[in-house]
């Protein structure tokens, strides 16, 4: 019984000596397979532009969802500051299911990392067989009549229609996971604009808690400044601290630490 | 011998370690055949880890036929299984 390294091979080499056996004269069949692989190094290279856009796209997703994960993360914040925690747990909340998502933007963006490498090796070394078949194939023609090419040339043939097929399975195995990475990644692109990620309570609008902590704080952080200037004042718990306290877990430090918040 | 990991390229290995490859290559086969995913993915990783571990890259502007050829390291097992029943898989 013959494994499956070996039956591969055969495979491999009965593709190669079908493709020499159908040639009329063999030394046809190097130009003609010289054109394939240029066409193929050509496509190679598209291929490996594809991943790497693909890539920049989900770097700039990753950039965006941690941004509004940051912005949450301040919410959360401000909302407890202000004695809302309900506000604060609501924003928490949903920043730990865009983390969810971040995360799961990371794996892919490792896998299209991986892809690229991976190609960007294979374009080297067809380059280097396609230029080492090139000159071995104009030495053949020089050199020897059809009948006598016909040894010299099964050999290099084979080898490089070797490679060809394993590259042209490489970029095809490339082309179905990114296209399945640009759907995945058009899909977050929608719920990035539809504000979806924002809100997966359904609660109304895109940005519901910032709507509330504005109407808090009649729209600035003044309110906020007061309630810290009347705390430092009165050097003893606010009302507001005691809220704090009363109910945030592992937060203690916020009563402590008083928060600097951006001045618009 | 020459193999091929594909979508790696080729390394060179001594025909001492023939026999170890070929056992491990049997077995592959019979979980390929069986339907064993799990130890599929274990012996085609154990193959492909031997064959670097064993062998000699050959030169990228090397024209040489591959005796033996393998499978990528995450090739599923239908796509390997189909790849030997046609060579509908294999382009070229």
């Amino acid at each position: 019984m013959s494994g499956v390294m070996k039956r591969m091979g055969m495979i491999f080499r009965a593709k190669a000596n079908k493709a020499l056996d159908r040639a009329e004269d063999p030394r046809e069949t190097l130009d003609y397979s010289y054109q394939k692989q240029l066409e193929l190094l050509q496509k190679v290279r598209r291929g490996v532009a594809d991943v790497a856009t693909s890539r920049k796209r989900l770097e700039l997703q990753l950039n965006q969802l941690q941004g509004q994960s940051a912005k949450l993360e301040d919410q959360g914040r401000k909302a407890l500051a202000l004695g809302r925690e309900d506000l604060a747990r609501e924003a928490l909340s949903r920043r730990a299911s865009l983390q969810q998502q971040v995360s799961d933007l990371e794996v892919q963006h490792q896998t299209l990392q991986g892809e690229e490498e991976k190609l960007t090796l294979a374009a080297q070394r067809l380059q280097a067989k396609v230029d080492a078949f090139r000159t071995k194939k104009e030495t053949i023609k020089a050199t020897y009549t059809a009948a006598q090419a016909q040894t010299r040339i099964a050999e290099s043939f084979s080898g490089i229609s070797e490679e060809m097929s394993d590259v042209g399975l490489a970029i095809q195995r490339a082309e179905d996971k990114t296209a399945q990475l640009q759907a995945r990644a058009g899909a977050i692109d929608e719920l990035l604009a539809s504000g979806a990620l924002d809100d997966q309570s359904g609660l109304g609008s895109k940005d519901d808690i910032q709507a509330e902590l504005d109407r808090l704080s009649g729209g600035t952080d003044v309110e906020l400044e007061l309630q810290r200037m009347k705390a430092e004042l009165a050097g003893g718990p606010s009302a507001q601290q005691q809220a704090i306290e009363g109910g945030a877990q592992g937060d203690g430090q916020q009563t402590q630490t008083p928060h600097r918040f951006d001045k618009q | 011998m020459i193999v091929r990991i594909m979508g790696e390229g080729q390394v060179e290995v001594a025909d001492s370690h023939f026999p170890e490859l070929n056992r491990l290559d049997d077995e592959l086969l019979s979980e390929m055949e069986g339907g064993d995913e799990e130890g599929f993915r274990r012996t085609l990783g154990a193959l492909l880890d031997a064959v670097r571990r064993l062998g000699t890259p050959l030169p990228d502007d090397a024209l040489e036929p591959s005796e033996l050829i393998l499978p990528a390291a995450d090739a599923a097992l239908d796509e390997v299984r189909e790849m030997l029943s046609d060579d509908g898989l294999i382009p070229g």
